[in-house]
């Protein structure tokens, strides 16, 4: 039988996931962990092993073999603007919605410091932003010949002010740079376009990155690594929620995904005020947004999941928790392979994963505000009204392996205790069980109308 | 046609009088400017970010609900610590609550640092022609 191979070689684990292409079925997964520092194929080859016993007696024709990774640190980016809430907080989101870790976010003119830090950092991809097309000029050609004279081994993405690009080009060939422009961040005060500079980052991982990071005789075997794994999930969100040619989509939806270093949400809505007299301000939000907390974590940001929200927050969702929260974080997070057997250490990773979900819808969503003026009260929103999303669905280990894991992400959920944040109020609450979301991204590179069917048969009710 | 200037508008403060603010914008479009409208419930921060990043060459702030002399303070003190050290900066609309003599109340905004300030009832007009004299594209 023809079947495709999709494979995410993540930062501890690589995961194999063989698709069926004629029943459309999933027909095996199978994961074993990432040997990235030796040789990439020595997981990939036992995982590989493991799938195949899975599949059992069936020939099986891999047609295809798409990968994604998060390997090796994942795609480590910098980006800089010029105003932080700007074009430095655009190309952050460019960034993010490209799959990138965002390892720090610079505005205004560069100095000496900041570019040692930056180097220091040791970024995959810099993507350099400022000025709407046709305003600030000089801040961007000063920050593109200071990275000219101090940073020369790291690629940059310049996506600022288009009337800059003559001079930057200029600056970057003579240094002898490889970089690329592409459109501009912020085209338009407030006007946020993003989608260009993604595809130009993923280019470059592909072209790149993917060498540098040591996966180069990965690609003799599979026919590319395609993206980063959370761009490979944004993508999933975004084909699942809008559709394909011929298969429709759900309609607007969040992801968050829940992982022992990061929480993650995706959310896929335009968000625009849901409620009549409410005026939005401030920047244009992307349609297909991702947000990552980096101290929002079940294993490794344990201890900065307490920093976030304190016992008390901790202990409203597990509130005869025979542990100490603080010393049961740091436990957690000095033994990142713990799975929970007890009712107490089930009870408690519910519990930290319910307060990452809330904390990281909390950041993710827009927010509402009063404003009283001689007129009345009138309200002022800045970013995503999601109230009225059709359905939050969750992934990551915590939520699989949850016997509840409707409650878990009823926590991201609209609440009166804190009403000013725009979360969903009563969406369908679905679970990706089988872990697909990520490997369903890259079969939507070459099969989206299989993709929408396969995710729409496999991601269901909690 | 295009004169080749940016024009950063909005109304500040919690202010939410939209059509006047649209007025603006088309008669300064008419004009050839490249207007940047930053719409209504507009605090000073947003009038700054907008005009560094469009690299503006003035700021025209309206103000329509008396509290224009509290939402107003600051505002050029606040342009030279971002680095807009000479944008011009423009004012109008009702600034301020009852009948108190224009002269005294112009005087206050001229004192803060704003290049003009404009009564109730101004027509547009008039602001730009004084705009295009203070960016020199008029004698």
């Amino acid at each position: 039988m023809d079947a495709i191979l999709l494979i995410d070689f993540g930062s501890t684990y690589t995961k194999l996931t063989a698709v069926d292409i004629e029943s459309e079925e999933i027909l095996a997964t199978a994961k074993d962990l990432t040997t990235v520092n030796t040789d990439i194929m020595i997981g990939f080859n036992k995982a590989y092993e493991k799938l195949m016993k899975n599949i059992g007696e069936r020939e099986v024709n891999f047609v295809k073999k798409l990968a994604c990774s998060s390997a090796a640190g994942g795609l480590k980016m910098v980006a800089i603007g010029l105003v932080p809430e700007l074009t430095a907080e655009a190309a952050k989101r460019a960034a993010l919605g490209a799959g990138a870790r965002i390892l720090g976010v610079y505005s205004y003119e560069l100095n000496k410091h900041e570019i040692e830090e930056i180097k220091s950092k040791k970024p995959d991809i810099i993507l350099l932003a400022g000025g709407t097309d046709g305003g600030n000029k000089d801040c961007i050609i000063h920050n593109a010949k200071l990275l000219a004279e101090h940073i020369k081994d790291v690629p940059i993405v310049v996506a600022g002010n288009k009337n800059a690009n003559d001079e930057i080009e200029e600056i970057f060939n003579n240094a002898g740079l490889f970089y690329k422009i592409t459109e501009n961040v912020m085209p338009k005060l407030n006007t946020i376009n993003v989608e260009p500079a993604r595809e130009v980052i993923r280019s470059i991982f592909m072209q790149k990155i993917v060498e540098a990071k040591g996966m180069k005789n990965a690609e003799n075997f599979i026919n590319g690594i395609l993206m980063p794994t959370p761009a490979a999930v944004l993508k999933a969100a975004k084909i699942l929620a809008d559709g394909s040619d011929k298969e429709e989509g759900i309609g607007e939806l969040v992801i968050v995904d829940i992982g022992g270093a990061t929480t993650d949400v995706h959310s896929i809505a335009k968000g625009d005020p849901s409620k009549p007299g409410v005026t939005l301000r401030g920047l244009q939000e992307p349609y297909a947004k991702r947000t990552v907390e980096g101290d929002l974590g079940m294993r490794v940001s344990a201890v900065s999941l307490f920093e976030a929200s304190g016992t008390r927050r901790i202990k409203k969702f597990a509130p005869n928790t025979p542990y100490d929260v603080e010393e049961r974080c740091k436990f957690l997070q000095q033994n990142v392979n713990i799975i929970p057997r007890t009712e107490e250490e089930y009870e408690f990773d519910e519990a930290l994963g319910m307060v990452a979900t809330e904390i990281a819808m909390e950041r993710h969503v827009g927010t509402v505000e009063s404003v009283y003026t001689p007129m009345g009260i009138i309200y002022s929103q800045v970013g995503k009204d999601l109230l009225n999303v059709k359905y939050l669905i969750g992934t990551g280990g915590v939520l699989v392996h949850s016997r509840n894991p409707e409650k878990i992400l009823k926590a991201g959920l609209f609440s009166m205790e804190s009403p000013n944040y725009l979360k969903p109020t009563n969406p369908v609450i679905l679970v990706d069980k089988t872990y697909i979301l990520s490997a369903m991204g890259l079969l939507a590179e070459e099969y989206p109308d299989m993709a929408v069917r396969i995710m729409k048969k496999y991601i269901v009710r909690a | 046609m295009q004169n080749g200037k940016t024009v950063v508008i909005g109304v500040i403060g919690a202010d939410c009088h939209a059509v006047g603010n649209k007025i603006i914008e088309h008669a300064l479009k008419e004009e050839g400017f490249n207007v940047v409208n930053i719409g209504v419930l507009s605090p000073q921060e947003d009038f700054i970010n907008a005009a560094i990043e469009t690299n503006a060459d003035a700021i025209l702030v309206s103000s329509l609900y008396g509290h224009g002399e509290i939402d107003c303070r600051g505002f050029r003190e606040k342009c030279n610590e971002a680095g807009l050290k000479d944008i011009i900066l423009y004012v109008g609309g009702n600034l301020v609550v009852g009948k108190q003599d224009w002269k005294e109340v112009e005087k206050r905004f001229l004192d803060m640092g704003f290049n003009r300030a404009y009564p109730p009832g101004t027509d547009i007009k008039l602001s730009i022609k004084d705009l295009k004299k203070d960016l020199g594209l008029e004698e």
